[in-house]
């Protein structure tokens, strides 16, 4: 087992990325926040706070997001829905899908999907909190990363979040 | 988390576990329906064929809807325009169908039986939509789904399940769910549509007075009479039974309390209900059939089958 993140390190990605997306985001009028069901939801939650503390606006528009029946291994295995919130339009918005990793980049596949099905977007970006930059099997990438690892297709990378599990790291198994 | 069965052949076979995750999953099927496009593709490249041996309107156009929501191909079977009207048995039909590839049917016949008789000789998973006078599980499940909607939870609710007890699979699937989900029912009709030992069978409350069953519940759900299944005389006329069975607005003016009035349809207006009961205030009747499409979708997701 490797650290990736301690809870520090964990904490001040989080801050950064608040920052970044701020920088591209200015005003956050035209840009709204989806995080994806159910684990991406710990990341989104914890930004779109840092957010509401560095501009003082609590009207962020924060949605969330099951992809569950927009997945395409419906055949492999069953899983369970979470809810869809999306209180307000998505129309000629700026996007912003938070999810906690990106591997593959099916479940990205999957959110943009379900994301569309809402309405059409003017832009849609990606933030993740890792990126397992190898074994990408679409073609995705993210704007907005944590940290990018090297990882082989054995490993697994666990986020663990103190609401959940007791403590917040990021480790490598 | 799955469910503990492949078919759905009643709820007698369902675990309060997988009611609660087929609710569940139909609450969320429920908020794909009124999002702007309705349709999500979970079960693309899953074939689904409706096998109706009898008629139906709203099962089965409810059940193709919810195949079409979750992007499925779907093949219909009337047993009157097909072979099985040449005298083609009921394993060869759907063996026949299956070798053209389909995963998973959904049938409806006038025996009950036939569905459990096709899972034991068929790979496919067997959604079963009505099977003569035994079981209506989708019925059960998007009636159970309507009652939590309106009040809440279904632990200690008053359900009195009103009219041709006997002939109704609704019911039986009705009593099945509520039993294991906490509910108290009641049976109410005349004598002779109430099956004889139904209270011990059962533990249901038994009661021949529909103003006192109306008065005892917090829901009624009044069936339809089905006269196509009565091969003798039950009562005397469709108009003494109305005098006699049937809701009427005046009946729920007297009670003390709101009651919610549910019916699985056809309705048989002016005979087990009244028109003013039945387009009135205290009436879910639509709400239960736009939340059979979201229960069927949950039905249908969740026994869609997996290779491993």
């Amino acid at each position: 087992m490797k650290s990736i993140l301690t809870e520090q390190q964990v904490s001040l990605s989080i801050k950064r990325l608040a920052h970044e997306i701020l920088e591209n985001h200015l005003h956050l009028d035209n840009t709204v926040l989806i995080g994806v069901q159910p684990r991406g939801i710990y990341v989104s939650d914890k930004i779109v706070n840092e957010l509401k503390q560095l501009t003082s606006i609590d009207k962020i528009k924060y949605g969330k997001l099951d992809i569950t029946f927009y997945r395409d291994d419906v055949r492999k295995e069953l899983k369970i829905a979470n809810a869809t919130d999306i209180p307000f339009s998505i129309e000629n918005k700026h996007v912003v899908i938070i999810d906690d990793v990106l591997w593959t980049g099916r479940t990205t596949r999957a959110a943009l999907d379900a994301l569309l099905d809402f309405g059409r977007p003017a832009t849609v970006e990606l933030c993740v909190l890792i990126d397992r930059r190898f074994n990408r099997e679409l073609p995705i990438h993210a704007d907005y990363v944590g940290r990018t690892i090297d990882t082989f297709p054995s490993q697994k990378v666990l986020v663990h979040w103190k609401e959940k599990d007791g403590r917040d790291d990021v480790v490598l198994v | 988390m799955k469910l503990s069965t492949s078919h759905l052949l009643g709820i007698k076979d369902l675990t309060k576990e997988d009611i609660e995750l087929i609710l569940s999953t139909a609450q969320q099927f429920k908020d794909v329906l009124q999002r702007p496009v309705k349709k999500v593709p979970s079960l693309r490249d899953i074939t689904i064929v409706n096998l109706f041996y009898e008629n139906s309107t709203r099962t089965r156009m409810s059940f193709e809807l919810a195949e079409r929501r979750l992007s499925a191909d779907t093949l219909n079977f009337a047993a009157s325009t097909s072979s099985a009207a040449k005298g083609e048995t009921l394993l060869d039909t759907v063996n026949n169908i299956l070798s053209m590839k389909v995963d998973m049917v959904v049938m409806r016949h006038s025996a009950s039986g036939a569905p459990h008789f096709l899972a034991k000789h068929i790979p496919a998973a067997i959604i079963n939509a009505g099977d003569g006078i035994n079981e209506h599980p989708t019925q059960g499940l998007l009636d159970a789904f309507s009652m939590i909607e309106k009040k809440g939870s279904l632990e200690g609710l008053k359900v009195a399940i009103i009219g041709d007890i006997m002939h109704s699979r609704v019911a039986q699937s009705n009593i099945y769910l509520l039993n294991k989900m906490g509910a108290e029912i009641m049976v109410a009709g005349p004598p002779t549509l109430i099956p004889k030992y139904i209270k011990e069978a059962h533990g249901v409350r038994v009661e021949y007075d529909v103003m006192k069953a109306l008065e005892w519940c917090d829901v009624a759900n009044v069936l339809r009479i089905q006269l196509e299944r009565q091969n003798q005389p039950l009562f005397s006329s469709l108009r003494e039974y109305n005098l006699a069975y049937g809701i009427k607005r005046s009946m729920l003016d007297k009670l003390k309390k709101e009651i919610v009035i549910m019916h699985p349809g056809p309705i048989n207006r002016g005979v087990e209900l009244d028109s003013d009961v039945a387009d009135g205030p205290h009436s879910i009747i639509l709400n239960q059939v736009e939340n059979g499409v979201a229960v069927r979708m949950a039905a249908l997701y969740l026994l869609s089958p997996k290779s491993n």
